[in-house]
């Protein structure tokens, strides 16, 4: 009933709002960029921040431009990457497999309910150590932590997602005769599938952080291990370009990913609702 | 007898797994996995007594301080950029930016700025964890209902009593999924800036231990962690239930109809 109610407003509003505003937001946002570069520009210039610590935007920017025409850089980008892909895509896996195995039985889900409860608040970086022990600072070692924090991520979605299929589909689907893999790929799959992508989108985000994460602790190649190198070198304008590049590699992938959750969930009330609404 | 059945479900399977883990340790432990009754021994020879006082206590202080802080900074930041359109406009951005920036990478720009002390940890949590906080309350204020916008200035409701009665409670359930996340962070954080730069700490004990070779330390050291998380975890969902009560009582309401 509220959504009824609430239309009316709502046009109201925003139709005044949109005559007022004349200015895009991504002009918007485009300034607040400048003003933060600017910022960063300042504070050292003037003295408030020694620029040996933190060198002026400018300079950083600089760094980054030459840092894109190095074939180091681009492999060590690849190397996150590829630990990036493994990682994601064996946790997704994992987690489907075991998701619907364990979603589908309401006996497994309860018997392992406090189970996953207890093992998924474990931060993944308290198996740090174990990896060095057991990988040395090869691939293995980040793919251990990108694994295990990816694996909850996306399992408890998946659990989440078997749970909300519908009793009376799956009931007329299983009268219908529908065998078990049949009842999986079109009942289960479909409700599951947004759950899935969410998952997926949380686990690729984390994935990159813990990424980062094992190359910069353990040293295991990558853009981490380069901004360690970067700093006990002393090549200050050369770590900040590097943590910049980190940071553009996570947007892209944030956006990358919610593209092809929009993609894959085309056909989906979630992304369809507002052009019928 | 339903209480029985559902102790049976919570406790069956943690006991088959260690019962699992002490009998494939039984022929002798291996290098890298100690038979649980050394763990339990060590465990307590470890970390019961003044490592307590020396890595434990300080890592959790640490830690409460960093997520506390970024906790009250980042819904305030949240309130003052997410109640103005331009505001969220201009910043956005950037705080997209910050947010896809990974965490760790903080520790070595903090570590120049602030020097490798109590305040540079205390830094890179707050610097991590804030993004969760302060993305999901501007999110939260700009998501809320715009018929309640309205209600409250037809009513003249204004300033602190709008912010504290209507603002906050209606993007509450979008401030406490961040703060969730913000935990998680926040502890990971704490762990990382000790095993970089540090000397003392549960982090940087870990990976004394690691180095020297000394697994059942390190292994309880593990524990140690994952306890913290986990009483972490217990504890936000006990505060959750209680802030949200309210909330999760209308979506009963909502999905039965």
């Amino acid at each position: 009933m509220s959504t009824v109610t609430t239309k009316p407003a709502r046009g109201i509003g925003i139709r005044r709002k949109t005559t007022k505003a004349k200015v895009p937001n991504a002009v918007w946002g485009l300034i607040g960029i400048v003003v933060f570069l600017g910022i960063w520009e300042l504070l050292p210039a003037l003295g408030i921040v020694k620029p040996e610590y933190l060198p002026p935007a400018s300079e950083v920017l600089v760094a980054l431009a030459k840092d894109f025409t190095l074939t180091a850089f681009w492999l060590a980008v690849g190397e996150t990457m590829l630990a990036w892909f493994i990682g994601l895509l064996v946790a997704v896996l994992l987690a489907l497999v075991l998701g619907l195995v364990i979603g589908m039985s309401s006996f497994l889900r309860r018997a392992t309910n406090s189970t996953i409860e207890f093992l998924r608040p474990i931060p993944s970086v308290a198996l740090i150590p174990l990896a060095v022990l057991l990988f040395g600072t090869k691939i293995e070692s980040s793919l251990m932590l990108i694994i295990y924090a990816c694996f909850w991520q996306v399992l408890i979605q998946v659990l989440y997602g078997v749970a909300d299929v519908d009793n009376v589909a799956m009931q007329t689907a299983r009268s219908y005769g529908f065998s078990p893999f049949q009842r999986i790929r079109d009942v289960i799959f479909p409700t599951m599938l947004p759950y899935l992508m969410t998952g997926i989108r949380l686990g690729a985000a984390v994935a990159l952080i813990l990424a980062i994460t094992a190359e910069l602790i353990i040293g295991s190649p990558g853009l981490g291990k380069e901004i360690q190198l970067a700093q006990s070198g002393g090549a200050i304008a050369g770590m900040y370009a590097l943590i910049v590049a980190t940071g553009l590699l996570g947007v892209l992938i944030n956006v990358g990913m919610r593209l092809v959750e929009k993609r894959i969930l085309s056909w989906h009330v979630s992304v369809r609702g507002e052009i019928i609404a | 007898m339903k209480t029985l059945t559902s102790l049976l479900y919570i406790l069956a399977l943690p006991v088959l797994l260690i019962l699992w883990w002490i009998l494939a340790t039984a022929g002798g432990a291996s290098f890298f996995v100690p038979t649980p009754a050394d763990l339990v021994k060590t465990f307590i020879d470890t970390w019961i007594g003044e490592r307590m006082f020396t890595d434990v206590l300080p890592s959790i202080r640490r830690l409460l301080i960093g997520v506390v802080g970024a906790i009250i900074l980042g819904v305030l930041l949240g309130l003052l950029v997410g109640l103005n359109r331009t505001a969220r406009a201009i910043t956005e951005p950037v705080f997209e930016f910050f947010r896809a920036l990974p965490p760790p990478v903080l520790i070595p720009v903090l570590m120049l700025l602030v020097g490798i002390n109590d305040g540079m940890k205390v830094a890179v949590i707050i610097s991590g964890a804030i993004w969760p906080v302060l993305l999901n309350t501007i999110e939260g204020v700009r998501a809320i209902d715009p018929v309640q916008n309205e209600t409250s200035r037809s009513y003249g409701i204004s300033g602190f009593a709008r912010i504290r009665y209507q603002i906050l409670p209606s993007a509450m359930p979008t401030i406490m999924a961040g703060i969730r996340q913000c935990l998680s962070v926040g502890l990971i954080l704490m762990v990382i800036s000790e095993m970089f730069a540090s000397s003392s700490g549960l982090g940087f004990a870990i990976v004394q231990f690691q180095r020297s070779f000394a697994v059942p330390e390190m292994w309880s050291g593990i524990v140690v962690l994952g306890l913290i998380g986990v009483i972490m975890s217990f504890i936000f969902q006990w505060i959750e239930r209680r802030v949200l009560r309210w909330y999760n009582g209308l979506k009963e309401v909502e999905n039965a109809v």
